[in-house]
């Protein structure tokens, strides 16, 4: 059907200023510095991390500002196999779950030094920081997480926290 | 139809640039306002509904993540349309009619300021035909304009008297972005920004967010002490094409004003979503409305204009007249695309 | 308050990678006259039209009804536009049903559509703020894990999603309008099939397609006019949760079984598996069959693959899921919704040609979307409820 018609590309460029927002702020400013913050619900003391201003749950605003540790958990994670525009490393590698120490939510991110094969939910992982001149506001700031070389965790202890 | 009312509204004052808060943040204490002005609590409320758009935001889904603001836990009913947030309350009303829920939050939310809305706009256009040229909103509402002008319908005074009016009620709503007290005179001496269109004759750009709270029959009279009851509710739409209507009338305004049933009572107030000056002209002859009518005292579109909220933001101000027992019967009006192509009428009463 | 809402027409385009033949106004116009036609109704019969599709930025136009109002015959008539993320094509359908419902009009025209080819699809689910992390793993790579999560808990054999497709696409076969048509499918060939996202492999993906579809929802008096069959909306639900949340269960969503127990209430159900004689449930990676099934009840909790791979869910089960080929062999994002929900009523009203099931009396129509948090579901029966 295609090639019967003609088709012209019509290319439309619209800028924007967007706004990370109060909560979203804090937390790039800090991750900026090598640390990680989340915030702790007032209703239900869940630990969100990144910290986005609002219990999704309970529909309140969260404040209480709480630090988490830069390692914990590989809840669940996929293997991609496949390059896909804006990619940041070379398939075949891990993304991953990751349940920080002290957060209730785990946060997406890269895995590597670990071969895919050996990647498993329960795997206990730590972020890699990149060098300090190329931190920036994003959690980009984490290279990646790597394994700590400790024993897995308990499925039990992770399965309700994917 | 059964009977349903405004019971709650809540709104963010509206500022030219929100670049403290997210939308989830700018949304949460509106939805709060309201559900408390409501007195239904969020996880009474039976059934959810709200309106944005994603070119606004600039991503998809944008409105995924301001569901956060409601506390949708467990699940709630939901729903959302990408229209201006009045449309949301449309289908609320809709949804309250099947009769087996009483209670809707309807919330809207828009930060216009995130890219140039001009252009933004544009992207409503036909996408093979007119979006190419790249008209901008301003240009387009101008056409409209200089064929009122010139069909005798409107003058350039009558449209900068409109804006003094509007920006002089609005030293009265705290939550108006553009106040003051301005002299046609002063005005009419300015220069055009797009031809016959001068500053004052277009909204201010804004970001910020509304809620209301609707609520059916007996629950509507036991959590209010005096209801804004929708007396009657309908929305059309005519022809894309400029070209192909006219641009000094709007038959879909009027359609709508009489399924609604404008002219069925004495209207105290109107609350229309008029952008620009000469479209409250062509507004007020499409809804019948007499001279002793009181058109936008919140200062309407002109005063602030978040788009995806400002329709919502008519209906909130119009039923807030009643709650607060100012006025008895009130029209609110909200409208979507190029030159009013898309226009809702809500026509609401107080009983007591 | 409530009246009783009937499907008089159906009409689907034939779902493809690419439709440049047509404008995205003709692409609605093919679905929406298709079933006008079936309706026996024109244009003019029509009190209201409701649209629904997934982001603006698939097509690159801003609120697509304020241009389709002309084309879909809507001038002085109200129009909407509803967005619910990947439900939509549900969603949409349940809002014109609640026009008819609620009284206010007896003849909706209700259309659903995507044309992803006119912009660059891909690009518009990427486009993010700066300071949001990236996806990391793309589109696949998000719903991966839970895959791998829902095999880690029911302990499914790896080869059950692999099984879904070979059945949709071979139903598929019989579904003229459906995008793929993989005459030899097998599961050697699926199992050889690249793996994308670990454990997702290529073949157990949906294609990305254009399309739209389109239903004549009527009231009781005008179904008694209508040409054909009815088929009768027993009952309707939509249920949303937050998209991250702690302690989110992702794999089995409390909305997705909220909403479930909503539309099994408002039909009258008490035993889906039995009282429902077939099924149109979204499924746009293989593996989502076995996880619906036990999300929706259909399955107890931890066996929906055994559904599967004991063959309840084909054709000539006992619970026949995907007759037309499901999302996995057509998906034009927004419409996909709205296809499940035209397929179950087609199965009721007796209209699906070579992929009809014998003597269906209620057929259910489900849709979900984004993260597996937005859901929309009906029933449709052969006789009034």
């Amino acid at each position: 059907m295609t090639d019967a018609y003609g088709v012209v590309s019509r290319p439309v460029r619209l800028d924007y200023t967007f706004t990370a927002g109060k909560a979203l702020s804090r937390f790039l400013t800090i991750i900026e510095g090598g640390k990680i913050i989340g915030q702790r619900c007032p209703k239900c003391a869940k630990v969100y991390v990144p910290a986005r201003g609002s219990c999704p749950t309970c529909g309140v605003a969260t404040a209480e500002a709480v630090e988490v540790k830069d390692r914990g958990i590989v809840t669940t994670f996929c293997i991609v196999n496949i390059p896909f525009p804006g990619m940041a490393v070379k398939p075949p590698f891990a993304a991953a779950s990751v349940l920080l120490d002290g957060a209730d939510i785990a946060i997406f991110h890269l895995l590597q030094e670990v071969p895919v094969e050996n990647v498993r939910m329960g795997l206990r992982v730590e972020a890699v920081w990149k060098p300090a001149s190329e931190m920036e506001m994003s959690m980009e700031s984490i290279a990646y997480f790597k394994p700590t070389g400790e024993p897995d965790a308990p499925y039990d202890s992770y399965k309700d926290l994917l | 139809m059964r009977d349903v009312a405004v019971v709650g509204f809540a709104q963010t004052a509206y500022a030219r640039s929100e670049l403290e808060l997210n939308e989830t943040e700018m949304l949460m204490p509106v939805i709060h306002q309201a559900l408390e002005r409501g007195g239904i609590p969020q996880k009474e409320i039976g059934f959810t509904v709200s309106g944005s758009c994603d070119y606004l935001a600039g991503q998809p889904f944008a409105f995924v993540m301001a569901l956060d603001a409601v506390g949708a836990w467990p699940p709630i009913r939901e729903s959302h349309v990408e229209m201006d947030g009045a449309w949301a309350l449309y289908e609320a009303w809709v949804r309250l009619q099947c009769g087996d829920i009483d209670s809707a939050l309807v919330y809207a939310f828009g930060k216009s300021s995130l890219g140039d809305i001009r252009d933004v706009l544009t992207l409503q256009l036909d996408p093979y035909y007119t979006q190419p040229l790249w008209p901008d909103s301003v240009s387009m509402a101008a056409l409209q304009a200089r064929a009122t002008l010139d069909a005798g319908k409107a003058t350039e005074r009558e449209m900068a008297e409109i804006a003094a009016r509007s920006r002089r009620d609005a030293r009265a709503n705290a939550a108006a972005q553009v106040t003051g007290d301005f002299n046609a005179d002063a005005l009419l001496a300015e220069r055009y920004i797009s031809s016959p269109l001068r500053k004052h004759d277009c909204p201010p750009i804004s970001d910020g967010a509304a809620a209301i709270v609707l609520a059916a029959g007996d629950l509507a009279q036991r959590v209010s002490k005096r209801p804004a009851w929708i007396t009657g509710i309908d929305h059309r739409v005519e022809a894309h094409g400029l070209g192909m209507r006219d641009l000094t009338a709007s038959a879909s305004t009027r359609i709508a004003g009489e399924r609604a049933g404008v002219g069925e009572g004495k209207v105290d107030v109107a609350e229309l979503h008029a952008p620009f000056t000469h479209q409250e002209i062509i507004l007020r002859e499409a809804l019948g409305l007499d001279d002793d009518v009181r058109v936008n005292p919140s200062g309407g579109a002109l005063a602030a204009n978040a788009v995806m909220v400002a329709g919502l933001t008519r209906i909130g101000e119009a039923a807030q007249r009643i709650i607060d027992g100012d006025a008895n019967r009130v029209v609110a009006h909200a409208t979507s695309g190029p030159c009013l192509q898309q226009n809702l009428v809500c026509v609401m009463e107080g009983r007591s | 308050m409530s009246n009783r809402v009937a499907v008089i027409g159906v009409g689907q385009t034939k779902y493809a990678s690419k439709r440049p033949d047509v404008s995205i106004a003709g692409l609605l116009r093919e679905a929406a006259q298709r079933a006008l036609d079936d309706a026996g109704l024109t244009y003019a019969d029509i009190d209201a039209v409701v649209i629904g599709k997934a982001p603006d930025m698939f097509e690159g136009v801003m609120m697509p009804e304020l241009y389709l109002a002309d084309a879909l015959g809507a001038n002085g008539k109200p129009i909407m536009r509803v967005h619910t993320a990947g439900s939509v094509g549900g969603s949409t359908a349940i809002v014109a049903s609640h026009l008819v419902e609620a009284g206010i009009h007896e003849r909706v025209l209700t259309v659903a559509f995507e044309k992803q080819s006119e912009s660059d699809a891909m690009w518009a689910l990427t486009v993010r703020p700066p300071f949001q992390p990236s996806t990391v793993g793309g589109a696949g790579g998000y719903f991966a894990p839970y895959i791998r999560a829902y095999m880690r808990r029911s302990g499914a054999p790896a080869d059950t999603g692999m099984r879904t497709v070979v059945k949709d696409r071979l139903n598929a076969l019989k579904n003229p309008y459906a995008h793929l048509h993989q005459p030899d499918i097998t599961l050697e060939q699926v199992a050889a099939s690249p793996m994308l996202w670990d454990p997702i492999r290529y073949a157990e993906t949906c294609p990305s397609s254009d399309g739209a579809c389109a239903m004549v929802l009527a009231s009781e008096s005008a179904a008694a006019k209508a040409p054909g069959k009815p088929a009768w909306v027993h009952g309707t639900a939509m249920r949303s949760e937050p998209t991250m949340f702690a302690g989110r269960d992702q794999v089995n969503p409390q909305a997705g079984q909220d909403c479930a127990r909503d539309v099994y209430k408002a039909a009258g159900i008490t035993n889906p598996r039995k009282e429902i004689d077939c099924a149109e449930i979204y499924v746009p990676f293989s593996w989502f069959e076995a996880m619906w099934m036990e999300n929706l009840g259909i399955a107890p909790l931890g066996e929906g693959w055994k559904m599967v791979q004991e063959g309840a869910t084909g054709m000539d089960g006992d619970f026949p899921v995907n007759m037309s080929g499901g999302v996995l062999s057509s998906n034009p994002i927004g419409a996909s919704g709205m296809i499940r929900y035209a397929e179950a009523a087609m199965q009721v009203r007796g209209t699906a040609g070579e992929h009809q099931l014998d003597g269906v009396r209620k057929a259910m129509g489900h849709a979900y979307g984004g993260g597996s948090q937005f859901f929309s579901m009906w029933i449709v029966g052969s006789e009034k409820p």
